[in-house]
């Protein structure tokens, strides 16, 4: 890790992006006092991780990025043992457990060893462990990884009850841009442990997307002529437009080129049915960050 | 300390060791063979076949060997010559090698619970409990050092019917266990997973596999091993003065491994690459 600050508000979902090795996982190992700093400080949860590790630990959760569930284990031992290495109170165990098996649909098969479940009922059960606790801070590294999109839906409905319900916070670091831009308040990427951008998903694609994907719909019989007016402004329109499902896919350079654009084509006496920018997200911020990363390099 | 996450570690490590086949083979095997089959054989064989290790040559031999020690030679002079190969073999002899089954049981589950962990990846959940790094340390240990002396205790119950049983028609009485193997038991049996625990930490920290740190930490074997060829060349015999003072150099070691190893011991180290 390189320089990195940043501060996360309680009730925030945050989301962690950045490639495999940008320091994620790191950053978590950190937080949680698992690791030591060679510089730097940290609280967490008004906690110093190095001095209060255990006290801190005691009110987080975390998803690893592999579920490090023991598969010589069951479900249930997997689970009660974790609640014995939480604290969580004698008289609550079971009920908690039966809960959480219940919530990750994993009741009927408590009692056999995780080594024989698949790779979502693997996860599903690591994020039950992690919750076991009811922890006020949630780090979730890759928490849908490995889960069928009905089970990614109801992790992802999870995590916004725990914040918008429940007040609690969850740091989430992911690959997956469109599940982060849907989730998260704020996000940050990392590249090569630095931070290279932090803020709001609109925030982030206002600022660093400059291009913009917009879908122009035309007469059909028009289309050469569009096609050739597009190619006369190099300048507004970059590359070369697409044309899939009968309308003209094009990518400007800003936003502020759309009415230009336009009056080009009314110029033209093209008859222009429809002009529709796509919204710029998270995935193509992503993209120019690491362009601009790797232009640098 | 927090004895409840402590037992929770214990609990999950044997419970881990319990359902795997390729450590709980060795743990078994092994003092069923050195502990169970190997007296009877001891006092079988020859009566069975023409066996060379007691043949009448032999039998000389042996007696040379405890001739060069006097003091062996005058605890040995209270049985009869037909009783004194025995009393050698499953008293004396067999003294180190009972050594070996705590400190191999102790470096197989310490080889498990610390490198096995890691390469199965589930240490990194551990570390993120709020267990603190001398719980975790602690907890480790007394997993391996449980299930060692459990071993170590109904081998030695296990050796003390078999011997008895297996020397009956030559001894005529319950000749075992001497006062040496009693101080054995109590003093030295106790000390020895901590040797095996203690290097088996060190090991671990760099090891990447259960196979890796198994190999490496096996090694500690090889003292006791210096041990029986020191006895069978006649330099030396488990006196109970002597197990005294192999308890003692023992006990320091743990002492030295222990402190060592809690002042090494971090959690950041035990996580993979």
């Amino acid at each position: 890790m390189d320089n990195l600050s940043l501060e996360v508000d309680r009730g925030e979902i945050f989301g962690f992006l950045g490639h495999n090795g940008a320091g994620k996982t790191t950053t978590v190992r950190l937080l949680n006092g698992v690791i030591e700093p060679t510089s730097g400080s940290m609280r967490v949860l008004g906690l110093d991780p190095q001095v209060d590790g255990p006290a801190l630990r005691a009110r987080t959760g975390v998803l690893t990025e592999t579920p490090s569930m023991d598969e010589r284990l069951t479900a249930w031992d997997n689970l009660s043992i974790y609640a014995d290495l939480y604290g969580v109170p004698r008289s609550e165990v079971r009920k908690r457990i039966n809960d959480l098996l219940d919530e990750f649909d994993l009741a009927d098969r408590a009692k056999e060893k995780v080594g024989g479940y698949s790779k979502g009922m693997k996860q599903r059960l690591a994020l039950a462990r992690a919750l076991l606790h009811k922890p006020e801070l949630l780090f979730l590294d890759e928490a849908t990884s490995g889960l069928d999109p009905i089970a990614a839906h109801h992790v992802n409905e999870l995590i916004e009850r725990m914040a918008r319900g429940e007040n609690r916070t969850v740091f989430m670091c992911t690959h997956n841009l469109v599940e982060a831009q849907k989730l998260c308040d704020r996000v940050a990427v990392l590249e090569h442990g630095r931070l290279v951008a932090l803020g709001t998903p609109a925030e982030l694609t206002r600022q660093y997307v400059r291009r913009l994907d917009v879908e122009i719909e035309v007469d059909e019989a028009q289309i050469p002529a569009t096609l050739g007016v597009l190619r006369s402004l190099p300048e507004l329109v970059l590359g070369e437009p697409a044309q899939p499902n009968g309308a003209l896919a094009v990518t400007i350079d800003r936003r502020e080129s759309i009415p230009e654009v336009l009056a080009c084509l009314v110029q033209n006496h093209i008859r222009v049915y429809r002009i529709s920018p796509q919204e710029a997200n998270l995935e193509q911020v992503y993209f120019t960050l690491h362009e601009e990363k790797e232009g640098v390099r | 300390m927090n004895a409840r996450a402590i037992f929770a570690v214990v609990r999950k490590d044997l419970k881990v060791v319990s359902q795997n086949k390729g450590v709980m083979l060795p743990i078994v095997l092994f003092p069923l063979i050195l502990f169970v089959i190997l007296p009877w054989l001891v006092v079988l064989l020859p009566n069975l076949i023409n066996f060379a290790g007691v043949s009448p040559a032999n039998v000389d031999k042996i007696q040379g060997l405890i001739n060069r020690m006097p003091a062996l030679q005058q605890e040995l002079a209270k049985y009869e010559n037909n009783q004194i190969f025995i009393v050698y073999f499953l008293v004396y002899m067999m003294a180190p090698f009972f050594l070996i089954a705590p400190l191999m049981v102790a470096s197989v589950i310490a080889a498990d619970s610390f490198a096995g962990e890691k390469e199965r990846k589930t240490m990194e959940a551990l570390l993120y409990t709020p267990t603190t790094d001398r719980e975790l340390f602690v907890a480790k240990m007394l997993s391996g050092w449980v299930a060692a002396l459990a071993v170590a205790f109904v081998g030695f119950v296990l050796y003390v019917v078999a011997a008895n049983a297996a020397a009956w028609s030559q001894m005529q009485r319950i000749f075992f266990p001497t006062t040496m193997w009693l101080v054995m038991i109590a003093w030295v049996v106790p000390a020895l997973p901590g040797l095996g625990l203690g290097v088996m930490v060190m090991v671990s920290a760099r090891a990447q596999g259960f196979q890796d740190a198994n190999q490496i930490g096996g090694m500690v074997i090889l003292p006791i091993m210096l041990l029986v060829f020191g006895q069978a060349a006649g330099v030396m015999y488990f006196s109970v003065t002597l197990v005294f003072l192999l308890g003692l150099v023992i006990w320091l070691l743990d002492g030295l491994l222990i402190w060592l190893g809690s002042r090494s011991f971090r959690r950041g180290k035990l996580l993979g690459a």
